[in-house]
């Protein structure tokens, strides 16, 4: 069982896991339980899948529950999670209701038992009503910086019974009378996401997709959503067209049963007009070797949304030896070190006149995507997410 | 726990850091000092001396969390090569530390007509260290077994016995030198290892530094 960690000897940084063996010597016994809405689907629950193993293999008892619910139950949390991202959502005495109700169901039908619960996102916050003991840890992935007030208020109560709250950004936070810690998210870098991949399983990629090889290519990897900005890509690839005889692979999801997808997919297309050298690629939510192969074939990677949760795109691109060029938005700026693994820009301009710099200059290209993959092997893997999770049981557990 | 076993081994020590928000954050200078004020010391410690366990192979422009918002977010260059230049090693505390600080930017303040701001850039969040102790299991007797240590130890390892016994022990020796010195009686080596500063470079290069010197000492048959 110990390899589960051992796996990741070969990438981590030196002394890494010797490190986290001793780190979890502290905290033998322990028991730590996640509870989250989802098993499968988005970063968190792909993280999970791997830090619990690894947990167990290290002598912690770790565990992951996941709440059942109903489509009414989906629909209220679906609201909650929109207005705490600020949307403007109401939420009735009678959706209030359903949500405590099918909680108090999961608090009966769940074993809660543990030393360190922590429940991620705002489905199962209010099982901390149900608590059996233990420390409770409130794990937002949220942005919820700037939340709508009213279903703020209503959340919120449920929030301040908790003995401590885990954000990814310090400006994702709110107010809270408990004390609130930072943990950034990570990456595995061997998943079919990121793992290494051969010359020949990416020049088979590229040619399933049409793609080009031997001409540079410019990407973005988004859903097609306007705070992505896909159009203020394309007229920064427009920009450096002129200059570079490059391509710009523009790949996302996000539009099946979304009309808002659908039209921003429509305008993608649109502004790209018939050049051959633009393809935009819808992929299915389990793309996960195609996001590979594109990122791995990669010239330079253009993460330039207006509005972004953490972004941790970013961090996938750069474990390939990219430099990325992304905004300021959300936690793309914190991923990226200006001027060495990438350039943090602020405008279409700022973005065309980075990647004209970076296509003129391979040598630099090289060096910052080295750069790149070190920064993020030093902070943005799982063995660092590891390391910050047992610390935090020991911490709070021996308070 | 000690650095040092009763036989007299070095003992070598890792620590884990996890960041606490405080809520805390200044969009302008002058807030900036004004909550330098009033933050807990563990927040001051965070944003200069921990500053190397986050940016641990990456060298920044600026050596600590204050000077590079001044000088990347508000685009305040004089005030961010002075913040700069501020080493924290030659403060006796950290409240000493706090207080020059302050002072540098109210001095820095009182020759503007207006306060500088972040305008397009982000805000300045306070956070502040929880630093968790956690021993590695290595020991040393000899330079080479110290040595062989440095070379495959987690960085964290280099933070705690350089950084952290500055504040910890309140003198100016390092664990390592302190060790090199009283352990193996090795004293021009301590006195190299002493003088490393460890605000001019990231933790890897101050691995590379320990281990030259420790070749260097080995070559010479120490």
């Amino acid at each position: 069982m110990i390899s589960e960690l051992e796996q990741y000897r070969e990438v981590a940084p030196k002394g890494t896991i010797d490190f986290l063996r001793r780190l979890s010597d502290l905290v033998q016994d322990k028991q730590f339980l996640h509870i989250s809405a989802v098993r499968y689907g988005g970063g968190m629950a792909e993280i999970l899948r791997r830090l619990v193993p690894v947990m167990k293999a290290l002598g912690v008892e770790a565990r992951w529950e996941v709440i059942a619910g109903t489509q009414e139950f989906s629909d209220v949390t679906r609201r909650i999670a929109d207005g705490l991202q600020g949307r403007p959502e109401t939420i009735t005495n009678e959706m209030y209701e359903t949500y405590l109700d099918i909680t108090a169901r999961n608090g009966r039908a769940l074993n809660l038992d543990s030393d360190l619960v922590v429940v991620h996102d705002p489905q199962p916050a209010a099982l901390i009503d149900h608590r059996k003991g233990g420390k409770w840890v409130w794990r937002c992935h949220l942005d919820v910086g700037r939340p709508y007030r009213s279903i703020w208020s209503l959340f919120r109560r449920h929030v301040v019974k908790y003995d401590a709250a885990v954000f990814s950004l310090p400006g994702f936070a709110q107010r809270l009378p408990i004390p609130k810690f930072l943990i950034y998210p990570s990456i595995d870098p061997l998943t079919e996401k990121n793992r290494e991949l051969s010359r020949a399983e990416i020049a088979q990629g590229l040619d399933r997709f049409g793609i080009a090889k031997g001409k540079p290519i410019l990407l973005q990897v988004a859903r097609f959503d306007r705070f992505k900005d896909q159009i203020g890509t394309i007229r920064a690839y427009r920009m450096v067209k002129k200059h570079h005889n490059c391509q710009l692979v523009l790949a996302g999801g996000g539009v099946l049963h979304d009309s808002e997808g659908e039209a921003v997919l429509a305008e993608v297309q649109q502004a790209a007009g018939n050049d051959p050298d633009i393809h935009i690629l819808q992929l299915p939510p389990e793309a996960d070797r195609e996001i590979n192969v594109l990122q791995r074939a990669a010239s330079v990677v253009v993460q330039k949304a207006l509005k972004e949760g953490f972004g941790v795109a970013v961090s996938e691109a750069m474990w390939k030896g990219k430099p990325v060029i992304g905004g300021t938005a959300g936690g793309v700026s914190a991923q990226i070190v200006d001027g060495t693994t990438g350039f943090v820009v602020h405008s279409v301009e700022g973005a065309a006149f980075r990647i004209r710099y970076l296509l003129s200059n391979p040598g630099v290209m090289t060096r910052m995507g080295a750069s790149a993959k070190e920064h993020v092997r030093r902070n943005f893997l799982i063995t660092r997410h590891l390391g910050d999770h047992l610390t935090l049981l020991k911490l709070l557990c021996h308070e | 726990m000690t650095t040092t076993s009763s036989d007299g081994a070095f003992r070598f020590l890792g620590c884990s850091e996890i960041q606490e928000i405080l809520g805390k954050q200044a969009e302008d200078e002058r807030t900036l000092a004004e909550l330098l004020e009033e933050v807990p010391l563990d927040s001051i410690y965070f944003h200069t001396h921990s500053f190397f366990l986050r940016h641990r192979f990456i060298e920044r422009t600026y050596p600590n969390d204050f000077a590079e918002w001044v000088g990347e977010q508000v685009r305040d260059h004089v005030l961010a090569e002075r913040l700069s230049v501020v080493d924290p090693f030659e403060y006796p505390s950290l409240e000493a530390l706090r207080e020059e600080l302050i002072s540098l930017i109210d001095d820095h303040l009182s020759g503007l007509a207006t306060v500088p701001r972040a305008g397009f850039g982000a805000p300045f969040y306070f956070n502040r260290s929880r630093i968790l102790e956690v021993p590695t299991g290595l020991e040393a007797r000899t330079l080479r077994e110290f040595r062989a240590a440095i070379s495959e130890v987690d960085v964290s390892v280099i933070y705690f016995h350089v950084f952290e016994s500055h504040l910890r022990l309140q003198r100016e020796e390092n664990d390592f030198s302190a060790w090199i010195r009283h352990g193996l009686r090795l004293t021009e080596l301590a006195d190299r290892m002493k003088a490393l500063n460890p605000y001019l470079g990231s933790l890897e290069r101050l691995r590379s530094s320990l281990l030259n010197m420790c070749d260097d000492q080995l070559a010479r048959g120490g």
